[in-house]
C-alpha cells in the first residue's frame, strides 16, 4: 500500500465490515442479507446497522432463528442466480447448520455434476475474550476445512477484511467469512471503494530471519506484539497470516520454512484436531529437509471455552504464550 | 374418483399426466431390474406406486418453475421433464450421466429443469426450495417452488425451520407430502402421533389439504389450486397425499417382511394409480386400452434405447474428474 500517513483513513473493523456490505449492496441488485437480527435490529454487534434502512426489508432480511433454514435459503437462493449472504450470527451456530453448509452447500455442485454454481457468503463471528463462554466464543475453523467444496475466511484486520469480503462475495463458491468478535473495535487503514484481496493468499505480516510464526485471525496481531519483544531478545521472527484457510497458501508457509527452518503455528482452536495439525502435516511433507526442530503449535488447551476471566484469559493464546512458544522452537534441534 | 372434474380437465392434460406416471413407472421398473442384476451399482430407492404424487405435482407447474426433491427422486425428475439416457447413465455411474456419475441415483438432478437435486439426506432439500422461492419472490418472475418430501422429513428439524420461514417470508411455494405411511421401514403411527400430515400446516399459518395420493386427477387438482395461490402472491400451501410405496424403502423387494404385511400391500397394490387412471380414462372413452398400450410400448422402447446408451457409455476417468467440480472457478 502506497499510502501516506495523511492519506490514511482509520476505521474500524465492524464499521469496515458494514461499510463493505453497503457498497456491495450498492453495485449488485442480485446480492441480499438474510440472518438473525440482521434487519430492523443492525446485528447483535451493530455490524449490519443502517443496512434495512436503506435498502428495505427485501434485501436486508430478518429470519426466524432457524440456522438451518438461514443457510437452506442462501443455498436455494444462490442456485437459481442471486448472491445470497447469509449471517450465522456465531460460529457455534456452524454446528447447528451443518447439514446445510458441509451436505448440501459444499457438495451441491460435485453431486451435480458441475452444473450448480454457488455464489454464497456466510458471515459469522469466532473468537473467545467477550465472557461468552463455551457455546458463544469457539473457533470451528477446523471442522470447515475439512469439507471439500467451501472457502474458509478469517481476517486478521480492518484492511483485509473489506478486501476479503469483497472477494467472498463475488466468489461463485460457498465461502464461509468469519469475524473475530473481540477484534469489532480494533482500527486500521480502510480505502473508500470496494477492492479484492485473492483467497488463497497469505500476507507475510513480518519478514524475519530465526522463525516463521503462522497465525490466524486475532492471533496474528498478538504475534506481532510478541515479535517486539523477542525482538528485543535479538530473536526475528516473520509472521505469515493466511488469511484464507481454504484454499491454504502452503507455498507461502514452505518458502518461509525454507528460509528459517522454524516453525510455530498460533490458533485460538484448541490444538487437537486444530488447522495447526494439518498445516504442521504439510510442512512436514514438502519441507521436512529443511527444519531444524519439530513443528510447533501454540493453541487453546483440550476444554470448552471457559466463562471466568481469569480462565478465559488463561485459555487463549497471546503474545506472551506465542513468545514463549518461539524461545521453545529456537531452543530445540532436531 | 374425480369424473367430474375430469369432465373440466383438457384431454391434453389428461395425457400428459398419464404419460409422466407410465415414463415414471417403466423406468423405475427397469432400475429395479438392473439394480437386481447388479448392472447398477449402490443403493436404489424406487418410486413405483407414488407416481400419482411427482406426475399430479408437476404437471400444475410451469417448464421454469422449481422443485425440490428426495431420496426417492426419480420419479420427480422424470415428472419435471428428466430425460432417460442420462438418468440410466446416471443410475449406472457413467461420464453420460446428469451429474457425470458423480451423484448417482440419491443426488439425481438437473437445474436447467428446476429440478434442484434428489437429496440423501431426509428434509433437507426443504430449505434448499425456501431459497429457490425467495429468489422467485426476490425477482418477481412469477415462478413457484413445489418441494416434495415425505411424512417421515416432517419429523426433521430442518422442514419444520423451512416451513416456518416460507409462510413467515410470505414465499411462492407448495409443500407437497407424499406420505406413504412410511418412513423408511418404520411405520408412521409409530413415530407421529397424529395421522394426517396436513394438520401440521395450520401450525405455520398455512392452509393444508388432504387428497388421494392414487388418483392423479385429484393431486393434479389440488396442486393447481395451491401453484395459482403461489403464483397469486397469496403465500405457501400444503397439499397431504396419502400414498404408498410398493417395494421396500431401497431395493427391488417389498414382500415378506416384518414392518408391513403382504396384505397391506396388495391392498394399496390394487389401487395402483396407473391402472386406476387408465379404467378411468377408457371408461370415459378418453383413451382407449389399446392407445395405452401403444404408450406403454413406444416409452419401453425409449427406456430399452437408454439402457444401451448408458451401458456403451464411458465410465468416468478417476485420473481427469476426480478432482473437476469441487469448485467453480473464476471466469
Amino acid at each position: 500500500m502506497a499510502v501516506t500517513e495523511t492519506e490514511q483513513r482509520i476505521i474500524r473493523y465492524n464499521d469496515a465490515f458494514n461499510e463493505t456490505l453497503a457498497e456491495l449492496l450498492r453495485e449488485d441488485p442480485d446480492i441480499f442479507i438474510a440472518g438473525e437480527d440482521v434487519g430492523r435490529y443492525g446485528g447483535v454487534f451493530q455490524s449490519f446497522a443502517g443496512l434495512n434502512a436503506e435498502f428495505g426489508d427485501e434485501r436486508v432480511v430478518d429470519t426466524p432463528i432457524a440456522e438451518q433454514a438461514i443457510i437452506g435459503l442462501g443455498i436455494g437462493a444462490a442456485a437459481v442466480g442471486l448472491r445470497p449472504i447469509v449471517d450465522l450470527m456465531f460460529m457455534d451456530f456452524v454446528m447447528v447448520s451443518m447439514d446445510q453448509i458441509a451436505n448440501q452447500a459444499a457438495k451441491m455442485k460435485y453431486m451435480f455434476g458441475g452444473k450448480a454454481k454457488l455464489p454464497l457468503t456466510i458471515t459469522t463471528t469466532g473468537g473467545a475474550g467477550l465472557g461468552a463462554a463455551a457455546q458463544h466464543s469457539q473457533s470451528l475453523e477446523a471442522w470447515l476445512i475439512h469439507v471439500p467444496g467451501l472457502k474458509v475466511v478469517y481476517p486478521s484486520n480492518p484492511y483485509d477484511l473489506k478486501g476479503l469480503l469483497v472477494s467472498c462475495v463475488r466468489d461463485d463458491n460457498p465461502t464461509i467469512f468469519t469475524l473475530h468478535k473481540a477484534m469489532l473495535g480494533s482500527k486500521g487503514h480502510v480505502p473508500e471503494g470496494l477492492y479484492e484481496i485473492p483467497l488463497g493468499e497469505a500476507n507475510i505480516v513480518r519478514e524475519g530471519s530465526d522463525a516463521t510464526v503462522i497465525a490466524i485471525g486475532k492471533m496474528v496481531p498478538e504475534a506481532e506484539k510478541a515479535a517486539a519483544t523477542l525482538a528485543e531478545e535479538g530473536i526475528d521472527i516473520e509472521i505469515i497470516d493466511p488469511r484464507t484457510l481454504l484454499p491454504f497458501d502452503m507455498d507461502t508457509v514452505i518458502q518461509s520454512a525454507k528460509k528459517t527452518n522454524r516453525i510455530v503455528i498460533v490458533h485460538e482452536a484448541v490444538k487437537n484436531g486444530g488447522i495447526g495439525a494439518e498445516i504442521s502435516a504439510q510442512i512436514q511433507e514438502q519441507a521436512f529437509d529443511y527444519l531444524d526442530a519439530p513443528v510447533t503449535r501454540v493453541a487453546a488447551p483440550f476444554a470448552p471455552v471457559p466463562f471466568s476471566p481469569a480462565l478465559e484469559q488463561a485459555y487463549v493464546p497471546n503474545a506472551e504464550s506465542i513468545a514463549k512458544g518461539v524461545r521453545d522452537v529456537l531452543h530445540r534441534n532436531i | 374418483m374425480a369424473t367430474k372434474e375430469q369432465t373440466k380437465i383438457s384431454k391434453e392434460v389428461l395425457f400428459d399426466l398419464h404419460r409422466r406416471m407410465v415414463r415414471i413407472r417403466l423406468l423405475e421398473e427397469a432400475a429395479g431390474q438392473l439394480a437386481s442384476e447388479a448392472r447398477i451399482p449402490g443403493f436404489i430407492h424406487l418410486y413405483v406406486g407414488e407416481e400419482a404424487v411427482a406426475a399430479g405435482g408437476c404437471v400444475a407447474l410451469k417448464d421454469e418453475d422449481q422443485i425440490s426433491s428426495t431420496h426417492r427422486g426419480h420419479g420427480h425428475l422424470v415428472a419435471k421433464g428428466g430425460e432417460f439416457k442420462p438418468m440410466m447413465a446416471e443410475f449406472m455411474g457413467k461420464a453420460t450421466g446428469y451429474c457425470k456419475g458423480k451423484g448417482g441415483s440419491m443426488h439425481i438432478s438437473d437445474l436447467d429443469l428446476g429440478m434442484l437435486g434428489a437429496n440423501g439426506i431426509v428434509g433437507a432439500g426443504v430449505p434448499i426450495a425456501v431459497g429457490a422461492a425467495f429468489a422467485n419472490k426476490y425477482k418477481n418472475n412469477g415462478l413457484v417452488t413445489m418441494a416434495f418430501f415425505g411424512d417421515g422429513s416432517t419429523n426433521i428439524g430442518a422442514f419444520h425451520e423451512a416451513a416456518n420461514m416460507a409462510c413467515a417470508l410470505h414465499l411462492p411455494i407448495v409443500f407437497m407430502c407424499e406420505n406413504n405411511e412410511y418412513a423408511e421401514y418404520t411405520a408412521r403411527e409409530r413415530v407421529m402421533a397424529i395421522t394426517d400430515v396436513a394438520d401440521r400446516a395450520a401450525a405455520y399459518g398455512m392452509p393444508g389439504v388432504i387428497v388421494d395420493g392414487m388418483d392423479v386427477v385429484a393431486v393434479y387438482e389440488a396442486a393447481r389450486v395451491a401453484v395459482a395461490r403461489a403464483r397469486n402472491g397469496e403465500g405457501p400451501s400444503m397439499i397431504e397425499c396419502k400414498t404408498y410405496r410398493f417395494y421396500d424403502h431401497a431395493g427391488v423387494s417389498g414382500l415378506g417382511r416384518t414392518y408391513r404385511s403382504d396384505e397391506e400391500v396388495q391392498e394399496w397394490m390394487d389401487r395402483d394409480p396407473i391402472k386406476l387412471f387408465e379404467a378411468q380414462l377408457a371408461k370415459a372413452k378418453v383413451m382407449s386400452e389399446e392407445e395405452a398400450k401403444e404408450i406403454h410400448a413406444g416409452i419401453q422402447a425409449e427406456i430399452d434405447e437408454a439402457i444401451e446408451f448408458a451401458e456403451n457409455s464411458p465410465l468416468p476417468d478417476p485420473e481427469a474428474d476426480m478432482l473437476t467440480d469441487v469448485y467453480t472457478e473464476a471466469s
